[in-house]
């Protein structure tokens, strides 16, 4: 991988993380609000949309996690 | 006044934690390599951090206040999304503890046993662990710090919460000559995660042309409703957690 692959690697890290599907949730939660916004004042709509997205996410990792042993001591984690 | 108080808390505690994490690699580096090197290589991180706040700050003015505020909304959004979901997960016991004893260990481990290599009359492997390590941390904290103090006006609270944090954490430092295992890392990181998160939709929400109830007051709405959220889905977790490591009673036949 050449420096501009590690380059664009590295901010699709930072931005967007290990849930690619977070991001999507988040940029349509917005795109929805700004559609709504036009002639109304949804500004429940944003808070609940992104609790959705974050409880979907976490449950999709949560799922694909490898259980951890209950005596298991802490390890290295970022 | 509540949002100027958020900023700055908010911008305090999102810096710690990175400089808590870039400390641990510094101190590592520095007491088995010895300082000189990692001295230049902090230092080398912290010009590089300088200059892209000088390109950032000036760039930002220039972008339409609505705009800036989607996309800072949109930012926080999905960084506090992440830093919060992985807090969830180290809570509920599914994902393991950051443990910076840990990580210290290891990386004085991987110092001691890395080749000598001199270059600009500078130990190399030292100066470039301590510039990268500071830098990568580094610039998490500037997109924070911008990201808090741009849209609200608050640059400067936001810059003094981080210069606070940095004072604190390298105090710290200094003073215990060991990674700081004992700041709560996992609990700092669940509230800085709420606070990035609120922040995002009510700057997002603003941003796309909501009008929050009660104004500024909102936010504080905002941090309580992804409190409760987040405290749910770490319930909701453990019990869930709790079910399956439970063992199925296997049935004898007489």
């Amino acid at each position: 991988m050449g420096w501009l692959g590690r380059f664009a690697r590295f901010w699709y890290d930072f931005l967007v993380g290990d849930d690619w599907l977070a991001a999507v949730g988040v940029g349509v939660a917005l795109g929805a609000t700004a559609l709504l916004a036009d002639g109304h004042n949804p500004w429940w709509l944003l808070p609940v949309a992104v609790a959705t997205v974050l409880a979907v996410s976490v449950r999709r990792a949560a799922a694909s996690a490898t259980p951890r042993p209950i005596d298991a001591g802490p390890s290295a984690d970022r | 006044m509540t949002p100027q108080v958020l900023v700055v808390l908010g911008a305090f505690l999102a810096s710690a934690v990175e400089m808590v994490e870039a400390l641990t690699i510094v101190l590592a580096v520095g007491m088995t390599r010895g300082w000189r090197s990692v001295a230049v290589g902090v230092g080398a991180a912290f010009v590089a951090l300088g200059a892209l706040i000088a390109a950032l700050g000036p760039a930002l003015t220039q972008i339409p206040i609505e705009a800036l505020r989607i996309v800072v909304g949109a930012v926080l959004l999905t960084f506090g999304l992440q830093w919060l979901r992985k807090a969830i997960l180290r809570a509920a016991g599914v994902r393991a503890l950051h443990d910076e004893e840990e990580i210290y260990a290891r990386e004085v481990e991987e110092s001691r046993h890395a080749a000598p290599t001199t270059r600009a009359r500078l130990d190399w492997y030292a100066f470039t662990l301590a510039f990268k390590g500071v830098l990568l941390e580094g610039l998490e904290v500037v997109f924070i710090v911008v990201s808090f103090g741009s849209t609200g006006g608050h640059l400067g609270l936001a810059a003094a919460g981080a210069g606070a944090a940095l004072v604190v954490v390298a105090t710290a430092g200094a003073l215990v000559h060991r990674p700081l295992s004992r700041v709560p890392e996992n609990s700092l990181k669940f509230t800085v995660g709420i606070m990035l998160t609120s922040f995002g939709v009510f700057w997002g929400g603003e941003g796309v042309g909501v009008s929050w109830p009660g104004s500024d007051l909102a936010l504080l709405g905002l941090i309580g409703f992804f409190a409760v959220v987040s405290l749910a889905l770490v319930a909701d977790l453990r019990r869930r957690t709790a079910v399956a490591r439970t063992p199925t009673p296997t049935v004898t036949q007489a």
